[in-house]
């Protein structure tokens, strides 16, 4: 096998569920630091692309490299589920619906993994909890129950979850499609604090208007293929490809 | 003959130790059932076949036959292999076992309810399957079973009185034990169904303060 | 295990399994009455009926069945109520399972009753032609599958008159578990037929709920 020289590297990735294609031979490099965003409808295969990332939906064909080790590699069950338990602890995952565990606190939900799986005590992890949750302007709802929260400040803190684990790359899955569209605001500020922070990050976002103004480049998808890619300026102003500038026009219609 | 309630405050002692004994039977096989049916839940949803087949087998059982012909099988079964066991604890086997498989039943629909989400969002994390179970699926479906299981427990109260015909000397063989040397079976049994009906009042008391407060954290 | 016991035995326990059925089905035509009188009750309006429905499912749910039975069955001499072991039976497991209907059917309607009432009283129909015409009708629907697992816990409460002496299956059982000690061969045979019963009452009331829900 070749010696991996990008951080992330997607190499020939393939799925299919029976005999629907949902991605066709994907490639994709990206660097450390670097902010990609990836856009496209619904059933692109964009989803997809990104949980196969951290083998939430595992590929059928393809590899997945992260910082010199190969996510998706073929091992016994026993030691692959060691393995990817391993690698997840590095990649922070936002979902769309939040899913914070609703029968834990804010603080709870943020300290449950470093506890279990870097065995801090108490006071450390009372410490990162604090900490993380600042950073998301949640620290005074930090004994608050997801039920006691609105959809924004329940992905601020999920978003402090998967910060808490200090991941090398986080990825976002539509993390503001389901908020009502006065809490998206609050959500991508957060998610533009931690781009000037460098964070290495992957983000579907269905927001063109963000996407453009924080990712260093953004990938078109569209029925399983990536369709073009380049810098946000590039891309939604001189789209080379007709799909690419129908899917522009048809969105940017529908959001005006 | 008619009815004398005033002969009731001199057979009161012996009512109260029954009391006493069907308060602690209920709370012996309420444990067990309640740890029974978490492990009977978690067994028939991910255990190997061969060990889910036998285990579906004794739910569809103890699920299909009366409690009491259970409690006649446990009782005279364990003596038959040896095992001795005094009436009580086989009423307590008997009904905690029983009531691990309807608690069971319950409890599995509750983790195959909890959304697909709170699994992948845990093994995210790093967690393993078992972790995330034990840390996040578990204890929601805990959260969302403590109603219904509840009523279980109602119902385990009113059962335990089955406990009697094996010879515990709970509320029920209490008030036959009065009822044998006063011969005044209605107002005995009266009382001992008033004590039945105000345990199940505190019960059900209990059981709405407990829905209040994890209600916040569902 | 002893199969030649077990086959010198079971002609008693298929005699006593008959009991077990003739006792459910009474219990079950006493309890579908008192559970429609007492859900009748508990929606009425007249607060005193709605009271002493009310009443009648707290108490009969909250004491055990097994009490009740020996209320009726010790006490009752005491009241002037003689019952012989099998009447005792049918009456009070009736009556107990009567209080678990009435939440049963109560709770169809009450389903089924929000909008439907009002679509139903805006067309001009009175309040008891649409109960009548509009809410029982679908009601019923709603009903028959809880009604189904009453009828599941009243078969296997049936096994509760063996305390009074009447020579149904459980009963038998025992009785044959404690002059031959063969406790599991005795409860097997039992076993057997009180889930061959419940099985085929479960099928009846699958093939019930199907077909009230096509019509």
């Amino acid at each position: 096998m070749t010696e991996q020289t990008h951080f992330v590297e997607i190499r020939h990735a393939q799925k299919s569920f029976g005999t629907l294609e949902v991605l066709k031979d994907i490639s994709l490099n990206v660097e450390r630091g670097q902010i990609v965003g990836i856009i496209g409808s619904s059933g692109s295969g964009k989803s997809t692309l990104l949980r196969a990332i951290n083998d939430l939906d595992p590929l059928t064909g393809g590899e997945i490299w992260l910082d010199g080790v190969q996510v998706n590699k073929t091992l016994p069950h026993r030691q692959y589920e060691k393995h990817i338990n391993e690698v997840r602890q590095h990649v922070g995952m936002v979902f769309q619906h939040f899913n914070l565990f609703p029968h834990m606190t804010a603080r709870e939900n943020v300290t449950m993994a470093p506890k279990m799986l870097k065995g801090l005590s108490q006071a450390d992890a009372d410490r990162l909890a604090e900490e993380q949750l600042d950073k998301v302007g949640m620290l005074e709802r930090i004994d608050y129950y997801p039920s006691q929260l609105s959809g924004g400040q329940k992905q601020r803190v999920a978003i402090a979850r998967a910060l808490a684990m200090k991941p090398k790359l986080m990825l976002f899955d539509e993390a503001t499609s389901a908020l009502d569209p006065e809490l998206v605001e609050e959500v991508n500020l957060v998610m533009k604090k931690l781009a000037e922070e460098h964070m290495t990050m992957i983000i579907v976002t269905h927001e063109m208007d963000f996407a453009a103004s924080v990712c260093d480049r953004v990938l078109f998808m569209d029925k399983g293929v990536v369709v073009e890619e380049g810098p946000p300026s590039v891309l939604f102003k001189n789209p080379t490809q007709d799909r690419t500038r129908e899917f522009l026009r048809k969105h940017i219609e529908g959001a005006s | 003959m008619g009815l004398d309630f005033s002969i009731i405050p001199k057979y009161m002692d012996i009512i109260l130790l029954g009391v006493a004994w069907t308060i602690g039977i209920t709370v012996a096989a309420a444990l067990l059932s309640f740890v029974g049916g978490i492990i009977f839940a978690v067994i028939a949803l991910y255990a190997p076949w061969l060990i889910r087949q036998p285990f579906r087998l004794i739910e569809w059982v103890f699920m299909g036959t009366p409690l009491l012909l259970q409690l006649f099988l446990i009782y005279f079964g364990l003596v038959q292999i040896g095992i001795d066991l005094p009436a009580f604890v086989a009423g307590i086997i008997g009904l905690g076992l029983h009531f691990a498989v309807y608690n069971s039943e319950l409890i599995q629909t509750a983790i195959l309810a909890v959304d697909k989400g709170q699994m992948e969002a845990a093994r995210t994390l790093g967690l393993s399957r078992t972790q995330a179970l034990r840390k996040v699926v578990i204890p929601q479906a805990v959260r969302a079973v403590i109603p219904p299981i509840g009523n279980n427990m109602i119902a385990l109260l009113k059962d335990s009185a089955l406990v009697s015909v094996i010879g515990v000397s709970e509320l029920t063989l209490s008030a036959q034990r009065v009822i044998g040397k006063t011969y005044r079976p209605f107002e005995f049994y009266i009382l001992a169904a008033a004590f039945y009906y105000v345990i199940n009042l505190c019960m059900e008391w209990v059981q709405r303060k407990i829905e209040r407060r994890i209600s916040v954290s569902r | 295990m002893d199969i030649e016991l077990m086959l010198k035995v079971y002609p008693f326990f298929l005699e006593a399994a008959w009991v077990t059925i003739l006792l459910s089905v009474l219990t079950a035509i006493l309890g579908l009455i008192c559970g429609t009188l007492g859900a009748a009750a508990r929606l009425s309006r007249f607060a005193v009926l709605r009271f002493l429905g009310a009443a009648y499912v707290s108490v009969f749910r909250g004491t055990p069945a097994l009490i009740q039975l020996f209320i009726l069955y010790f006490g009752g001499p005491q009241i002037g109520i003689q019952l012989d072991a099998f009447e005792a039976g049918v009456i009070g497991l009736g009556i107990n399972a009567g209080a678990y209907m009435t939440e049963t059917i109560r709770g169809a309607i009450i389903a089924i009753d929000k909008g439907q009432r009002e679509a139903a009283r805006t067309l001009g129909l009175s309040s008891w032609q649409a109960t009548y015409k509009v809410i029982l009708p679908q009601a019923a629907r709603l009903m028959v599958r809880p009604l189904g697992v009453n009828l599941n816990m009243l078969i296997k409460a049936t096994a509760l008159v063996a305390a009074i002496a009447v020579v149904e299956l459980t009963y038998t059982a025992q009785r044959y578990i404690g002059s031959t000690y063969k406790p599991f061969e005795m409860f097997l045979l039992a076993g057997i037929l009180y889930m061959i019963i419940i099985y085929v009452t479960g099928r009846g009331v699958a093939w019930l709920d199907r077909k009230v829900q096509i019509t």
